[in-house]
């Protein structure tokens, strides 16, 4: 069974169509690139997956349950994590929380309450710290990182609470080349974690990481294959290498 | 600040004469009454981002329910009045809660005003209009609250009564918006649109915390039933809410502390300047409170407090807390 299934999605806004009917599946621990010409519809079908967008027509499966009407939070608790493409950190609380905040969402709001897991996270939450690399900056406020620190701090809370998918749109995006590097050396240890489904404009990047990549054009999927089969596609080049 | 209230019926004797002590006694039991009024508007729109324009609904909606009790039943036990009148202020907002925070997408704050202020005003009315809550002229309530066989007249003992109960709801309030609950508290007044997309059901949550507001407001709306012996429309209308929001917005929103020094201000500054300034002291009052909000919209402690301090943190401060002491 794979572990998420899109089939027939569509989703116009007006007069745009966004998702034009497409088809996509991530098995279990693989890596799923997704790349496109700016506007192709790659952000639409990440959000789609994650609720933030509800497609029109086609059906999204995961861990073999219809979730095409799934509230958001519902699908995170269910094991999906989405990293928005625009850096959306919690500004006014300190990193450490914004990890706390993140690692804590599958307790009820009861134990919230009573605040019986504080301490237990307390070690998870610095561990998480440790491993992207912020754990000095655990006191400061988010909204004080730097680009590539809030991204990374990003990264780490749609990790955090061990997803069985997370979903990364432009991890990358606005990083100097060695944060790049090192965002690159960050993902590739979770592929033991969970599959990862990923948005990206770097082919070069995203190849790397990748078991397979989706190429998407105008809202419909352009071709689909391992890295070196999409490198050495004639449509690709066409289509995506010669406009980005 | 609570050790001030708590010392001034000690020091009242040494500054006033005993008719002018009682006075103040009197006068700042109501302050403190209306202080958990202010503390439950301050939970709802300070910590859960509801403006609540209708926070007088439960204050004045348990007022009504116990004075009728006490009137019709000849109830005023205490022990009968005052967890009635939680429930009221909870079930009330609870039903209001219910009905704004449970549509498929994100109530706006306006909906969320308007709804709210629809709701005291309707309270308001219906009160005006049934001669059963004594129409436009209230009901009174001529027996003291009871403690068992002891009756609880306006003084000192329900000044304590009062302090006592705003303590608790206050230190209640600290507790909850300091846990790992009000961690998300924050996380929603931050980034509403992101919190989802970590797992928490955001409009649960704002309506569980509404639904508490409502049961404070309730607490104080009974007490102060009892303590002015008497209920009057205006108790649940748009005018007593709109208090509420500005001894908040005074005092410093999302603070709770700055809700009991929102309407201590208020209060007391109304009570010694309208002898001398009369009806010029409204003007200057609206007046001063158009400059916090131009130029202090964090209220009177945002002076004080940085929004860091406010929001405060939510680490683990154990014995073993430090990274180095990990054990790994």
């Amino acid at each position: 069974m794979a572990l998420l299934e899109v089939k027939g999605v569509c989703k116009t806004f007006g007069k745009l169509v966004a998702l034009d009917a497409v088809n996509l599946t991530v098995e279990n621990q693989q890596f799923h690139g997704l790349i496109g010409p700016n506007g192709s519809g790659k952000s639409t079908l990440l959000k789609s997956i994650a609720g933030a967008e509800r497609p029109e027509e086609g059906t999204l499966s995961f861990l073999g349950e219809d979730i095409s009407t799934t509230p958001p939070a519902i699908r995170a608790r269910r094991g999906m994590s989405l990293k928005f493409q625009i850096t959306s950190v919690f500004n006014l609380l300190s990193v450490y929380d914004n990890i706390l905040l993140s690692l804590q969402a599958a307790h009820s709001l009861l134990s919230l309450a009573g605040s019986r897991s504080r301490q237990k996270l307390h070690t998870q939450v610095l561990d998480t710290l440790s491993e992207f690399g912020i754990e000095a900056r655990a006191d400061d406020l988010a909204g004080n990182l730097s680009h590539g620190e809030q991204q990374w701090l990003e990264i780490a809370m749609a990790l955090a609470p061990g997803p069985r998918l997370l979903l990364l749109d432009e991890p990358t995006a606005g990083m100097s080349p060695e944060e790049r590097r090192v965002t690159g050396e960050l993902l590739r240890p979770i592929k033991e974690r969970c599959s990862m489904l990923i948005v990206e404009h770097d082919l070069d990047f995203i190849k790397d990481l990748s078991d397979v990549i989706t190429v998407f054009d105008q809202g419909q999927v352009l071709d689909n294959g391992t890295p070196e089969q999409i490198e050495n596609s004639e449509r690709v080049k066409e289509v995506y290498l010669t406009r980005v | 600040m609570f050790v001030l209230f708590a010392l001034m019926p000690l020091l009242s004797g040494l500054v006033w004469s005993e008719d002018d002590s009682f006075f103040w006694i009197v006068f700042t039991t109501k302050v403190l009454i209306l202080s958990l009024f202010g503390l439950s508007f301050d939970l709802a729109w300070g910590y859960a981002g509801l403006m609540s324009f209708g926070q007088a609904l439960f204050f004045g909606g348990a007022g009504y329910v116990v004075a009728v009790m006490s009137r019709d039943l000849g109830i005023s036990s205490i022990f009968i009045v005052l967890p009635v009148a939680v429930a009221v202020g909870l079930v009330l907002a609870m039903l209001l809660a219910a009905f704004l925070l449970s549509g498929s997408r994100t109530p706006s704050i306006i909906f969320i005003a308007f709804g709210t202020l629809t709701g005291s005003y309707a309270g308001e009315r219906l009160a005006r209009a049934w001669y059963y809550l004594g129409g436009q002229n209230g009901v009174s309530i001529t027996k003291a609250l009871t403690i068992g066989d002891m009756p609880l007249y306006e003084g000192v003992g329900f000044y304590y009564l009062a302090l006592g109960f705003l303590v608790a709801a206050y230190v209640g309030c600290r507790i909850l918006v300091r846990s790992q609950f009000g961690l998300v508290l924050a996380g929603i007044r931050d980034r509403e649109e992101r919190i989802t997309f970590l797992g928490y059901k955001v409009q649960l949550t704002r309506a569980i915390v509404f639904t508490l507001s409502g049961a404070i407001a309730g607490l104080g709306g009974g007490l102060y039933a009892f303590h002015e012996g008497f209920v009057w429309p205006a108790l649940m209308g748009p005018i007593y809410s709109t208090q509420a929001m500005l001894y908040v917005i005074l005092g410093g929103v999302s603070t709770l502390i700055g809700a009991v020094i929102g309407v201590a201000a208020i209060e007391f500054a109304t009570i010694i300047l309208i002898d001398y300034l009369r009806d010029f002291w409204v003007i200057i009052l609206g007046f001063l409170l158009l400059l916090v909000i131009m130029f202090r919209p964090m209220g009177l402690l945002g002076m004080l407090v940085s929004n860091r301090e406010r929001i405060g943190s939510f680490r683990w401060r154990g014995a073993n807390s430090k990274s180095d002491t990990r054990g790994d």
